[in-house]
């Protein structure tokens, strides 16, 4: 263009639209520059924030994969457990002792606790299920690494300022010192924290894990996936092969295109109002939470599977109708399998999104403190992101970090269906 | 719950009447010495008979399914003496729920009086016959479907036509749960409402200025229970979902803008995807980022610039609010941007104007509906959040603009009055159903005005 203008000057004997032109380029081109930057910085923010919930929360989360746990020496006291009372011995006596016997300087009511405390209460079922599995360990001494306690744990992974004044943390001065000694002593070690991935919920941080909303997650989807994939490829089966256009159709559709933008919260009301007081279906359960998701994720279903419709050429359906098929057979032998790649494709990228949801089952009541595994779809359970948002409510420093490593799970979860779903694509995706 | 089994039968049951019919047309062939022609392949009879089977005893299944515990309850209720019958239903309510603790053999509030007891063991009894009818029913049901069928079973009988109405009607039923989503929410959701309306006036609701519905502490303290004017939370969802929308709005349209008329092939392919992936993440995520990240940078920068700022900021929430609405509306408004035909595009640079200025004086007003459009939907999602409010913003309802305050929105308060220990009857509870009913209208309102434009605009440069 400049170029143009520069010529047309040489020629023309105007030159007062040009000069006009000209003086103003200058500006105009820093226009043109800082609106290409607000273009830019817009992408950089955007993709910085991204970058900075990822950081953030990986930074808290990836120590929550280690649990400091402290090795003692476990004397077995047969006085303490009689064979008549293995399940019920009293194992914290046993773990007091031990650790008094390894520090005999603590004396005082006060001192005893502060020094017991550095121990999980969960070491007690550690103990119990040791001697349940081997009873030849009664009245033997046995080094055992003991969960610690989570605010050991928090002082250990550096979380606890050890500098600030001794009212203002949750470890004690003596604590430090018995913490510092062990430590020295090659007794505290961090370990691979399997109590995390392989427990339920519980009050104590060190011992709660995420398994059981993993299982009420899995049983959640499966219901969900179970009834949505079904009557979603069904519904967009007839209204694209099938439905006439008319009156009904077109009520059909606008009610699937609201329906996919209604807050899910709102599902929650529905689900709470019908499922739970109306049919009296069972609070907390997995059965309730999927048929919610089921009636949330279908307008998403339903419309992908249209659109996966559409794309089979007609010159298709017109080849099957001309060798003598049926409508119905045309639909399910050959328009169906072509589909079904992008059916299920929004299928998965559906589920995501059912994975991620938990505004609407608050409201059923999977919000509830669940310390069983569910086994089945009527068992009271709670799902993944909602165990995260319970957790984010706690005031314990060790759940911060235990939030942030069940949303790494929970991400990892959907990066893995958003991946299969992608390659679903990719593989099957043909172009006609 | 015991009717799992009774599922796996019903579909063995159906599995088994599939072979039957299968193999009565195969052995109507094979008697003729293969003579005779049937309408239809052996497969559709087989079909004919499973649906057949299948589809009128899973109906059953769900009806009872569905009514059972409100039949049971209902006999078990008459059967009460009349001392505990004649209580008002909510104390009712209590008791049913004892019987029901009692019988499923969980924990139970208080020591059972032999009334409840023998209430339960009714109840029991009455379940347990319950699921045997059930199973009686269903089984014999399909047993009488398959041998009907069997018997109809001719060479001139047209199963393929009967198996494809059949599945003609399945699909019209499926197409139509769409409408009964929404039927189901206007009616569940108006119901409570109205019964909420007839507690606090609906003009209360709306106008009031006073928002504070935890007061109520015993149940009758019902009438002299807190204030019901919704004006704050509804300010509050107004300032949350503005803060949202000023950080969504410019940098989701100017990062599509960039996206489909500067970069590179290269820069799109990568950049486009992960600015997607913002909205993937669960809201939840975003809740715990807002609540232990944001809002305490927030938090901090204020107190050094010596500004009283809460810890549950409405800054806070809107701002992560706002980056997860980012790539809604750079999707949709990339979408209009590339709508708009390239002729416009080619005018403007032909008469000189640069870049910048053909974007912003010919394909942003071109494509201005549509962004509209888009920018709505993205309102109507930040009104609908759940999450990121009820982890990142307050509770109190407070009746202010400042967004360095703490205030609360509709979301919040349903998630806040129906979570936990509930009384059906009680205003606090109903509150978050008018809530709800009007979370639902205003959004519903939002979305069809945006499809409508949208709809609109695209016919406009198709």
């Amino acid at each position: 263009m400049n170029s143009t203008n520069e010529s047309a000057t040489a020629q023309a004997p105007r030159r007062r639209t040009i000069d006009i032109v000209n003086r103003g380029l200058k500006r105009r081109y820093r226009a043109e520059r800082r609106f290409r930057f607000y273009g830019l910085a817009a992408i950089v923010l955007s993709l910085a924030f991204l970058a900075l919930l990822f950081v953030s929360i990986v930074a808290k989360g990836y120590s929550a994969f280690w649990q400091t746990h402290i090795r003692l020496a476990v004397f077995f006291d047969p006085e303490a457990i009689r064979q008549d009372t293995l399940v019920n011995a009293d194992y914290a006596a046993l773990v007091r002792e031990s650790l008094l016997k390894k520090f005999p300087q603590a004396e005082g009511r006060q001192d005893r606790r502060q020094l017991a405390a550095l121990v999980s209460s969960g070491a007690v079922y550690q103990l119990r299920d040791m001697v349940l599995k081997d009873p030849e360990l009664i009245g033997k001494t046995v080094e055992a690494w003991l969960p610690a306690d989570d605010d050991v744990d928090m002082l250990i992974k550096g979380h606890f300022r050890r500098d600030l004044p001794e009212s203002e943390r949750r470890v004690s001065d003596k604590q430090i010192a018995w913490i510092e000694r062990l430590e020295a002593e090659g007794r505290l070690e961090r370990k691979f924290n399997t109590v995390f991935l392989s427990a339920g919920d519980s009050r104590e941080p060190e011992l709660a894990g995420i398994w059981g909303a993993v299982s009420g997650s899995f049983f959640t989807l499966v219901i969900t996936l179970s009834l949505s994939f079904p009557i979603g490829v069904a519904a967009a089966v007839y209204l694209e092969e099938f439905a006439k256009k008319n009156r009904w159709t077109d009520l059909i559709e606008v009610n699937i295109n609201n329906l996919a933008a209604v807050p899910s919260i709102v599902f929650g009301l529905l689900g709470l109002a019908v499922f739970l007081n109306f049919f009296g279906l069972p609070r907390s359960a997995p059965l309730v939470g999927g048929l919610v998701l089921t009636l949330m994720t279908l307008p998403t279903i339903i419309i992908a599977s249209r659109s996966a419709l559409k794309s089979v050429p007609p010159s298709i359906r017109e080849a099957a109708l001309g060798v003598g098929a049926s409508k119905m057979q045309m639909v399910v032998h050959h328009v169906l399998p072509l589909a079904l790649p992008g059916m299920l494709t929004g299928t998965i990228i559906g589920m995501a999104r059912a994975l991620g949801e938990s505004a609407p089952l608050l409201m059923i009541g999977m919000v509830a403190f669940i310390v069983d595994i569910p086994k089945g779809v009527s068992d009271p359970a709670t799902v993944l992101p909602v165990q995260i948002y319970l957790w984010s409510d706690s005031p314990e420093r060790a759940f911060v970090e235990r939030t942030s490593a069940a949303i790494m799970v929970l991400l990892a979860f959907l990066v893995v269906m958003n991946a299969g779903a992608i390659l679903l694509r990719k593989k099957f995706e043909r172009r006609w | 719950m015991t009717s799992f089994p009774l599922l796996a039968v019903l579909l063995a049951l159906s599995t088994a009447a599939y072979y039957i019919g299968r193999r009565k047309a195969f052995a109507l062939v094979n008697r003729a010495g293969g003579s005779v022609r049937l309408h239809s392949r052996p497969t559709y009879h087989g079909a004919l008979t499973a649906l057949w089977c299948a589809v009128p005893a899973l109906l059953i299944f769900g009806f009872w399914l569905a009514f059972e515990g409100q039949a049971i309850t209902h006999l078990v209720v008459k059967d009460l003496p009349e001392s505990l019958r004649s209580l008002p239903s909510d104390r009712l309510n209590l008791v049913i729920n004892d019987i029901r603790n009692l019988e499923s053999g969980s924990f139970v509030s208080q020591t059972a009086e032999p009334a409840i007891r023998a209430a339960a063991d009714h109840y029991r009894r009455l379940r347990s016959i319950s699921s045997q009818a059930l199973a009686a029913v269903t089984i014999a049901l399909m047993a009488a479907a398959v041998l009907v069928v069997r018997s109809r079973i001719a060479p001139g009988l047209r199963a393929r036509n009967h198996v494809e109405g059949i599945l003609t009607g399945i699909l019209v039923a499926c197409s139509t749960i769409a409408i009964f989503t929404t039927i189901g929410i206007i009616l569940s959701v108006l119901y409570e409402a109205i019964r909420f309306f007839n507690v606090v006036p609906i003009s209360q609701f709306l106008f009031g200025l006073d928002w504070s519905p935890q007061m109520a502490i015993r149940a009758d303290q019902v009438g002299s229970s807190g204030a019901f004017g919704a004006v704050p939370v509804f300010l509050g969802t107004a300032l949350i979902s503005a803060i949202a929308m000023v950080v969504a709005v410019p940098i989701g349209l100017m990062s599509a803008i960039y996206l489909s008329e500067y970069a590179g092939r290269r820069l799109r392919a990568i950049a486009k995807p992960l600015i997607e992936v913002l909205a993937g993440i669960p809201t939840v995520v975003y809740g715990f980022f807002a609540a232990l990240t944001v809002a305490p940078v927030i938090r901090d920068w204020g107190n050094r610039l010596g500004l009283d700022v809460a810890s549950e900021s409405a800054l806070a929430a809107g701002l992560v609010m706002g980056i997860m609405i980012i790539p809604f509306v750079s999707s949709l408004s990339d979408d209009f941007i590339n709508a708009v035909p390239q002729s416009l595009r080619d005018g403007a640079y032909s008469l000189g104007a640069t870049r910048s200025e053909t974007i912003r004086q010919v394909i942003v007003p071109a494509a201005i509906p549509g962004i509209i459009g888009g920018v709505l939907l993205a309102v109507s999602r930040a009104i609908g959040e759940t999450m990121i409010v009820v982890m990142a913003a307050g509770l109190s309802a407070n009746l202010t603009v400042n967004p360095l305050a703490a205030v609360t929105t509709v979301t919040v308060q349903i998630v806040t009055l129906l979570v936990g220990d509930q009384e059906f009857d009680s205003p606090k509870t109903l509150a978050a159903f008018a809530l709800g009913l009007i979370l639902f209208i205003v959004t519903l309102c939002l979305n069809i005005i945006a499809l409508y434009v949208v709809r609109k605009y695209r016919e406009q440069y198709e």
